[in-house]
């Protein structure tokens, strides 16, 4: 026998003692059958099947690693699955949250729910719909304007405020007493529950303008007091993270200070400025409390934010539920208010995907 | 278009700390002149006084003159935002604009400031100053792609082209060459020799093989201890300090047997 041919038959020593890919699948496979065995035997659920199987498979495939492979390898195959699980978990509150909103609020999401108001929509016309199996009527229309206006002048309110104190905070007031306590107040306001900042903004409101202020502008202000904190907080972190060198190359071109914050240090940190921007929004977009106190409800079309009384999605959804426009049939209602979830999600996804888009648009380009 | 600058004892201050002491120093005209000393030494600190770039760091101070052309930079009534128009620096590692193209990086110096200028003096100063870093052959082509796409060797070319478009009378060079390999360093060495015929070059270099190819006159810098304030120990001509310097520790370096 040649060597050649010792080569060839004789196994490898490198991946002796390993077991071959597919072992994992078999254990796998053997698992669910056992499972499901499992299973049936205390009263069969799909459910029950997948927690037993998945518990059967990580001892079952720790055990025949540790048997064939050594404890070292066991204990990596134990913590691998352990991470994957822990992942999978994690991810079961949002697919089902999402399979939720989707599969009750597809079927309400029509051109008419998007585009009227629940003006002149009352609990007739909603049981008329019910008995006679017509499309239900009233929409989001007015909702969905509300919370684009509250939401744009939040941001208008914030992000200058938010900018500025991160520029300050950054480039000017480093180590001084003023800079710690801002950046403490900024922590602090961090926590202010919504709530609160809605009660704040009425507060204020009723001071300057009478009791009873209620219009979107406040509402704006209120999100605001929300908003300037993670404004602040992530366009600190951006404008930190741009290297001085490009500070100092600026300077010694003769650029003074304001210019070479202006044109080279927040265009470096743009894109990180614009997605926590987007977060904020995003972060707000669906407040309730703060909306309700300080907006109050409408269910006609408001385009002045300066004036009466103003509808956005959360609020929305909140008086669906709570008052059904028919007390007798609430279907209609509940139908709405999943229609108008739906839709809020996917407006924040909107800005989750605009806010990669404007990262991905305004960073600094490396590409050769 | 260059200017002598003269140093009269100068001390540099960081808060309390004093980093360099009583340094005197007289850089002439269309020159090139290399600082060279062990690290830590303070010759780094010492270049960036020459255009009061040492003030971006909060604390650092100075006593004495610096003067340019007989004016004196420290005086009360002087901007360093028009020092620095006047001083250029290039940095130890190449740091272009990440958000500029090529073109825009050249001329950073004059847009930043918000100078108006057309398209076609632009076009011009571009030209002009690429040809004198040596690197318009190599990007003329692509002048609107990103800086930051260059080697590190053509970066460094890049931003000696940014500091020579803002035509400034000296250009300082903080270790230019320590990021760059053998052939970039080589590019730069033969820029310098160029730049020398308009402008009075400072370069602050480890590599006593680059003070002695490049500079007309070297200055020796040396720290007693940690802690000590650096200080001028020589300075002659590039010759004379690496064969027969006057001082003894000037020779230990420049022979090798510390530092």
């Amino acid at each position: 026998m040649s060597a050649n041919q010792m080569l060839q038959r004789r196994q490898s020593q490198l991946t002796r003692g390993h077991l071959p890919s597919y072992a994992v699948w078999v254990v796998l496979a053997a698992s669910v059958v056992l499972g499901a065995a499992l299973a049936s035997l205390v009263g069969f659920s799909v459910v029950g099947w997948a927690i037993i199987s998945a518990v059967v498979f990580v001892l079952a495939a720790t055990l025949v690693t540790a048997v064939a492979e050594g404890e070292r390898k066991a204990k990596d195959r134990l913590v691998t699955f352990l991470v994957y699980g822990a992942f999978l978990i994690a991810l079961l509150p949002l697919v089902s949250v999402i399979w939720t909103v989707l599969e009750r609020g597809v079927p309400g999401l029509s051109y008419n729910f998007l585009f009227t108001s629940m003006n002149g929509v009352t609990g007739a016309v909603d049981n008329e719909a019910v008995e006679g199996g017509t499309p239900v009527l009233g929409g989001a229309y007015h909702a969905v304007l509300g919370t684009l206006q509250i939401t744009l002048w939040a941001t208008l309110i914030s992000v200058p405020i938010g900018l500025l104190t991160a520029v300050y905070l950054v480039e000017y007031g480093s180590g001084k007493g003023l800079t710690k306590a801002i950046t403490f107040f900024v922590d602090v306001m961090t926590g202010i529950p919504s709530i609160v900042a809605g009660l704040f903004a009425a507060a204020l409101f009723a001071l300057l303008f009478g009791p009873g202020t209620r219009t979107g502008f406040v509402a704006a202000v209120a999100l605001s007091v929300l908003m300037i904190p993670v404004v602040v907080r992530s366009t600190e972190e951006m404008l930190k993270i741009v290297p001085n060198e490009l500070r100092e190359a600026s300077y010694a071109l003769g650029v003074r200070k304001w210019r070479t914050i202006t044109k080279v240090v927040i265009p470096t940190a743009i894109s990180g400025i614009a997605s926590g921007v987007t977060l904020s929004i995003a972060r707000v977009i669906g407040e309730t409390a703060p909306i309700l106190v300080t907006a109050g409800f409408a269910s006609s079309i408001n385009w002045n934010v300066f004036s009466g009384w103003m509808s956005t999605l959360p609020t929305f959804i909140y008086y669906q539920i709570l008052t059904p426009t028919s007390p007798t049939s609430p279907d209609p209602s509940t139908q709405r208010a999943w229609a108008a979830a739906l839709l809020l999600i996917l407006m924040v996804m909107l800005l989750n995907l605009v806010a990669r888009l404007v990262a991905r648009i305004f960073a600094p380009k490396t590409s050769r | 278009m260059s200017k002598r600058i003269d140093v009269k004892d100068l001390n540099v201050y960081y808060s309390k700390f004093l980093a360099v002491e009583d340094v005197n120093i007289n850089i002439e005209a269309r020159s090139v002149t290399a600082f060279i000393g062990p690290s830590g030494c303070g010759k780094s600190t010492f270049l960036r006084t020459l255009n009061r770039m040492h003030e971006v760091i909060p604390g650092a101070r100075v006593e004495g003159e610096v003067l340019l052309d007989g004016d004196n930079l420290y005086a009360d009534a002087v901007d360093p935002v028009t020092v620095r128009g006047q001083i250029g620096m290039v940095f130890q590692r190449p740091n272009p604009f990440p958000t500029m193209s090529i073109r825009d990086n050249v001329l950073a110096g004059v847009k930043l400031n918000n100078k108006r200028m057309s398209k076609s003096d632009g076009d011009d100063l571009v030209e002009q100053s690429l040809r004198g870093a040596n690197l318009w052959n190599e990007v003329k082509d692509r002048l609107g792609r990103p800086g930051s796409g260059l080697s590190g060797g053509q970066q460094q070319r890049l931003c000696i082209a940014r500091a020579i478009a803002v035509s400034p009378q000296v250009i300082l060079m903080d270790e230019p060459c320590s990021a760059l390999d053998p052939i970039s360093t080589l590019a730069i060495e033969d820029l310098i020799n160029e730049l020398k015929a308009d402008y009075t070059v400072v370069i602050v270099t480890h590599n006593m093989q680059q003070a002695a190819r490049v500079s007309d006159k070297t200055a020796f810098f040396n720290i007693a201890g940690t802690g000590k304030p650096g200080k001028l120990i020589e300075y002659g001509d590039t010759t004379t300090i690496f064969n027969k310097p006057a001082q003894k520790a000037t020779e230990d370096y420049v022979s090798g047997r510390f530092g």
